[in-house]
């Protein structure tokens, strides 16, 4: 420490460093008080797990073997004002007496929805040409694998199938 | 009452010198497109504000709003179609300004950041014709967003979660509309105005590119000293001697649009958003045509890499370009290179474009069974064959007499090229592109359709039957 009193722009350099660094603080914290709510809102129904639900799609006894036909299942947990996107179809086929296979009718291409051709014994997909057999494995084009299935089951005379997200590759 | 204005606010004094501000001779109409872009954007701003006064977001309701404002609202019609080919004219003409920037190489130093705030413009045009298509929430624009977020699932480790991200949940419901809408609507123009603020400081603060000419390289260590003296010998102040050509082609724009809209109308709803309407045949809108061909005709596992990799390969090729050709000749003349990379890129997206437009790949689930002149038999195998043919969905993928889909290979006159044997065995194994038909046809059916197909032969070879 000398003995003259510092310059007046050092004492005024330091000072002014330090409102700096309280501004920018500041600001940071202001922006975490606000960013929270906005991340957390935006974010977190990312990491939601999705309930998975039954859903009855008809008696087993209104389905002949052998045929393929579409079901309707509503989402598990849909929004109030969902309208007509609360629902989802399936392609369900009667194997056996008991034994049902349920469809994605996602395409695994790309997620188009596959018709199925009943004259044929095919699934085609309207998007790029993809089809595929009754037993949902890949006939022809681009699909990379077989149709996805959903979980089914039969409970007290009825067919179920379990809620489930779009098929993702 | 003005003095006192420009007393108080220095409105004036602060814009006069951007109005005047010098910029080279002879830039001409190239440099029209840029300002162009612009007032597209504005129509998209004011129509879609006034859109917005009556669309509703919601899953349930928006479908209906938007039947409302093209049948029922006063000027709805015209609105939502100048709405439409003002998102066309800003893609087309988004495009064109870049190819130019391209081609007179006017993203060259000192301009590489004009260049990068233009590609990130392009991409959010590109988002806000994607996100924009999808809020007209009819059956399209359902399955639309599950192709996006199919295409988003391949990629690698974070597939799952961009998919789920662009869905707004694990299946397409009422959030993804809102999620849409807040990104069109908020979002995306938010961003475009902000990195616009940006690429026209720049364009001010670097000055408009002179044209080209060839044998003046671009050193940076000369160059802003060379172009500042060419300033002030023959540069001219941008208003008006530049700037009448930048309002008369954005009147003619504004015109275009108006008069495309009046003509043409809106582009058709389609079915509602029902996921359970199975009979769909999701298509992008125009300008997605071409990549809709790349991914219906990659070669078979290829996708993957294509899908991920093939945009942000492209998007960090263009980030790319000032940095590695930032110098050196503008002129197109003495870059033949780039004037090959430009030819390439638009003579390939036409074509694929045309072949999007074609949609070849598609069966046509139209095309129902042959009619009783083509198949020339009303019994016995050839026609027994031919029925087969149509309820085996063989036509609709194989064209016959100018009736069937396109997918396969015309079997006009396929009797002229396969034995009965070749037929047999390619019917019964099927291809890459076609189905095993053996286990769904039994021996007798196949004999059938074999017979009916040694009946297609060319008008020029007769009988004659290898």
């Amino acid at each position: 420490m000398s003995t003259t009193p510092e310059p007046l722009e050092t004492v005024e350099t330091g000072r002014r460093r330090l409102l700096s660094l309280i501004s920018i603080a500041l600001g940071a914290a202001g922006a975490t008080l606000l960013g929270v709510p906005f991340v957390g809102f935006m974010v977190a129904p990312l990491f939601e797990r999705a309930p998975r639900k039954w859903r009855p799609v008809g008696a087993v006894d209104g389905f002949s073997v052998g045929a393929t036909v579409e079901v309707v299942l509503r989402d598990a947990s849909p929004l109030a004002w969902s309208g007509t996107t609360a629902e989802t179809a399936a392609w369900l086929r009667r194997v056996g007496e008991q034994e049902f296979i349920a469809f994605s009718m996602n395409c695994t291409h790309l997620g188009c929805p596959v018709r199925w051709v009943p004259s044929a014994d095919l699934f085609l997909c309207p998007c790029h040409g993809g089809v595929y057999y009754a037993d949902g494995e890949v006939a022809a084009g681009p699909p990379p694998r077989g149709l996805v299935r959903y979980p089914v089951r039969v409970r007290g005379g009825r067919v179920e199938i379990q809620t489930s997200p779009i098929p993702i590759a | 009452m003005l003095e006192w204005i420009e007393d108080r606010t220095g409105i004036a004094a602060a814009v006069r010198p951007l109005l005047l501000h010098r910029v080279p001779p002879d830039t001409g109409w190239w440099y029209v497109l840029g300002s162009a872009t612009a007032v597209a954007f504005i129509i998209q701003v004011v129509t879609g504000v006034a859109l917005a006064t009556v669309y509703v977001p919601s899953a349930d309701n928006a479908y209906q709003s938007l039947s409302f404002i093209t049948h029922d609202a006063p000027f709805g019609a015209l609105l939502r179609g100048v709405h439409y080919f003002g998102a066309s004219a800003m893609i087309l003409l988004v495009g064109l300004h870049a190819l130019r920037v391209f081609l007179f190489g006017s993203f060259k130093y000192p301009r590489e950041i004009n260049w990068l705030t233009g590609v990130l413009l392009l991409g959010l045009t590109v988002t806000m014709g994607f996100t924009g298509q999808l809020l007209r929430w009819d059956q399209n624009a359902v399955w639309s967003v599950v192709v996006g977020a199919e295409q988003a699932g391949r990629a690698p480790f974070v597939g799952r979660l961009l998919a789920h991200l662009v869905l707004a949940g694990k299946t397409v419901g009422a959030a993804t509309l809102t999620r849409f809408f807040a990104l069109h609507v908020f979002v995306v123009p938010g961003l475009i105005f902000a990195v616009l603020g940006l690429h026209l400081f720049l364009v001010i603060r670097n000055g408009i590119s002179e044209p080209p000419v060839a044998g003046q390289p671009v050193d940076p260590s000369t160059y802003r000293e060379r172009y500042h003296r060419q300033l002030e010998r023959r540069g001219r102040p941008f208003w008006p001697d530049v700037a009448w050509r930048d309002v008369a082609f954005g009147v003619l724009v504004v015109a275009a649009v108006v008069t495309l809209a009046a003509v043409f109308g809106p582009p058709a709803i389609g079915k509602p958003p029902d996921p359970t309407i199975v009979n769909a045949n999701p298509r992008p809108d125009w300008y997605f045509l071409w990549y809709f061909a790349v991914l219906a005709l990659l070669p078979h596992g290829s996708e993957r890499y294509v899908m991920v990799f093939g945009p942000l390969a492209a998007g960090l090729a263009l980030m790319a370009l000032p940095f590695l050709f930032g110098r050196g000749e503008r002129s197109p003349r003495r870059r033949p290179w780039a004037v090959a990379a430009v030819v390439l890129v638009v003579l390939g997206v036409g074509t694929l474009w045309i072949a999007g437009l074609q949609a070849r790949w598609s069966p046509d689930f139209s095309a129902g069974p042959l009619p009783a002149e083509i198949v020339g038999a009303s019994s016995g195998p050839v026609a027994r064959g031919a029925k087969l043919f149509a309820a085996k969905a063989c036509v609709d993928c194989h064209r016959i007499a100018g009736h069937g889909g396109r997918r396969g290979p015309d079997l006009s006159d396929v009797a002229d090229r396969l034995t009965r044997d070749q037929m047999t065995i390619r019917i019964a194994n099927g291809g890459t592109n076609m189905p095993a038909f053996a286990g769904i046809l039994t021996k007798d059916e196949l004999e059938d359709v074999v017979a009916f197909l040694r009946t297609r032969k060319g008008a020029e070879s007769g009988d004659q039957v290898r």
